[in-house]
């Protein structure tokens, strides 16, 4: 066949998708004949789907339902406990976005001062060390106490754990400018501010991206697991929500959500970083 | 004096050496350049050529002395010494319009971006780039991009152009061509030019004074040669002059052994801040071997300082 590798590659996908998706059907279908049977009280315990014989994980047919239910109806709102998913998708990006966009702000400018300076970079070396791979999740009992508000403390999780690789790359790749630019930067007299904006700052654009990209990327996993704790809105909590009403098929329809979105931050991302990319 | 438009004056570069002490790259070192020459600095590497060049640039500072430039201490980077880099340092996120452009802006910030892009797009033009204006370097060729180099370098119409190996990195074909029209720039313009080399033949075409460093560390300006052959020398015929081969001797001869024994046997009269100018005697016709085989040798040389 002379088909080409991304056609070849696109196929298998489909195959594995359809093997999965069978496998999983099959292994939730269950059987209503056969096997003992059960004891009264303890089928009355394990509900509905336990006394019909049916597995109370979802089949795929089942979380499709749903997810096309979802999607149909993704912003309703029926109170606090019922919303429609887009909204929790919604307050989630915002915290994220807050969140990651306090910490790009703070990271960059100071990323590219202790970048330029050696002296700076040694001195803030060990305070990054140490709290680099500080869980962000750790800093919440301390943002709960100090901010007093949980959304508010959401955001800070996030602004704690994406600010690292930001500052680290950014200070990274200010540092490894290469030097024959600022040998041409220092010949035309050029100054420190038209030097930092129109060599620094193109020569570090990829690596700086590449710590964007790490960071949002840790930012949405971070998301889910603070609103867990935090509650009220967002995806974290739905997911949090939905396994304490036992429907495990709105937790699997969030999975594949929270998946998708993550691809879709990742890949905006990858499209900035590929506009500042530069051939050598 | 006149005579110097650039000067260093006893200048000394030492670096801390792994083992506490100093490394001396070379000190008490004079050297004078006349105004709107073309000089070229030979020597094995490691001898301080770079350094030099970088003193000159104001990229480097020396550990003591001073470099006058028409009269005036330098004292950093100037827009009145360009620098073209041995290894092109064009920006790659510009354009070869975009790099040339750069350097018009830092030299007249004030003009208009139209005037910032005819001015550049004038020494595109000279460099013989049109049409690639909008290409970036990652689309260019080795020589290509060292012409934007020198573009960018001449764009500042500066008082003095550096070159740091400008052509070591290509090919013998595109070297020549480079060369060619570099001498051609340099002399429509009458460009003070300082020139680091270890090729000998580019030195014998372009230079007008070639200045030989003796090896580092320690290193020394050991004479500074005067090139005999015409003005208006052409790459073809430059071997048929008869002071070619006494001149190309002296030179490789110094590259070769002096460069090395020099410091052993120092003359007693030497004066560091005088370096001897030496003038390779061209040979009277009728005294040159027939075919042209063995060449005079550098016994023809007299000490003209």
């Amino acid at each position: 066949m002379n088909l080409s590798i991304g056609t070849r590659a696109s196929a298998l996908s489909a195959v594995i998708l359809v093997v999965f998706l069978l496998a999983w059907h099959v292994a939730t279908q269950g059987s209503t004949a056969g096997g003992p049977p059960m004891d009264p009280e303890y089928a009355k315990l394990m509900g509905l789907t336990a006394t019909t014989g049916k597995s109370a994980m979802p089949g795929p047919l089942d979380v499709g339902a749903k997810l096309l239910e979802h999607l149909s109806r993704p912003f309703y709102d029926n109170g606090p406990n019922d919303k429609g998913i887009g909204i929790q998708l919604g307050w989630s990006i915002a915290r994220v976005a807050a969140g990651y966009g306090l910490a790009a702000l703070v990271a960059i400018p100071l990323g590219f001062v202790i970048g330029m300076s050696p002296l700076l970079s040694r001195a803030f070396d060990p305070f990054i060390q140490i709290l680099k791979p500080v869980s962000p999740l750790a800093w919440m009992p301390l943002a709960l106490y100090t901010i007093k508000d949980s959304g508010a403390s959401a955001i800070f999780v996030i602004f704690i754990c994406s600010v690292w690789p930001m500052l680290v790359n950014t200070a990274f790749g200010v540092a490894s400018v290469r030097k024959e630019w600022l040998n041409v930067a220092r010949t035309l007299e050029v100054g420190p501010w038209r030097r930092a904006f129109t060599v620094i700052l193109p020569a570090a654009a990829p690596t700086i991206l590449t710590g964007m990209r790490i960071s949002i990327g840790i930012a949405w996993l971070v998301i889910v697991a603070a609103e867990m704790l935090v509650g009220g809105t967002g995806i974290g909590y739905f997911v949090w929500n939905e396994w304490n009403n036992l429907s495990i098929t709105n937790v699997i329809t969030a999975i594949l959500v929270i998946g998708m979105v993550g691809m879709l931050l990742d890949r905006m991302l990858a499209v900035a970083a590929r506009a500042v990319t530069f051939p050598e | 004096m006149s005579e110097k438009f650039i000067s260093f004056e006893g200048i000394a570069r030492r670096y801390p050496a792994p083992n506490g002490g100093t490394t001396t790259i070379f000190e008490d070192l004079w050297l004078g350049v006349p105004k709107g020459e073309f000089v070229c600095v030979i020597g094995h590497s490691g001898c301080g050529k770079t350094t030099l060049l970088n003193i000159l640039a104001g990229l480097d500072a020396p550990s003591e002395g001073v470099v006058l430039v028409d009269g005036r201490e330098i004292a950093g980077p100037s827009l009145d010494r360009a620098v073209i880099f041995q290894g092109h340092a064009l920006l790659p996120w510009r354009t070869v319009l975009g790099n040339v452009a750069y350097a018009v802006s830092s030299r007249h910030p004030k003009k208009s971006k139209a005037e910032v892009e005819a001015h550049a797009k004038r020494f595109i033009k000279l460099v013989g780039l049109e049409g690639s204006e909008h290409k970036r370097p990652a689309e260019l060729s080795g020589g290509m991009k060292q012409r934007v180099g020198i573009a960018r370098a001449l764009s500042i119409e500066p008082k003095i152009l550096l070159m740091d190996e400008p052509f070591s990195a290509l090919d013998a074909l595109t070297r020549g061509t480079l060369q060619d029209e570099v001498r051609r720039i340099c002399r429509e313009t009458g460009q003070t030019v300082f020139m680091i080399t270890h090729d000998v033949d580019e030195a014998i075409y372009l230079a007008d004074r070639v200045v030989l460093m003796t090896n580092g560390p320690g290193a020394m300006v050991a004479e500074t040669v005067v090139n005999p052959l015409p003005v208006d020398r052409e790459r073809t015929d430059l071997h048929k002059h008869p002071a070619y081969y006494p001149l190309r001797n002296h030179l490789i001869e110094f590259l070769v052994t002096r460069s090395r024994t020099f410091r052993d046997h120092v003359p007693a009269d030497r004066d560091p801040r005088r370096p001897p100018l030496v003038r390779p005697e061209i040979p009277v016709p009728a005294a040159a071997p027939a075919a042209g085989g063995t060449a005079p040798q550098a016994e023809t040389l007299r000490n003209i300082a």
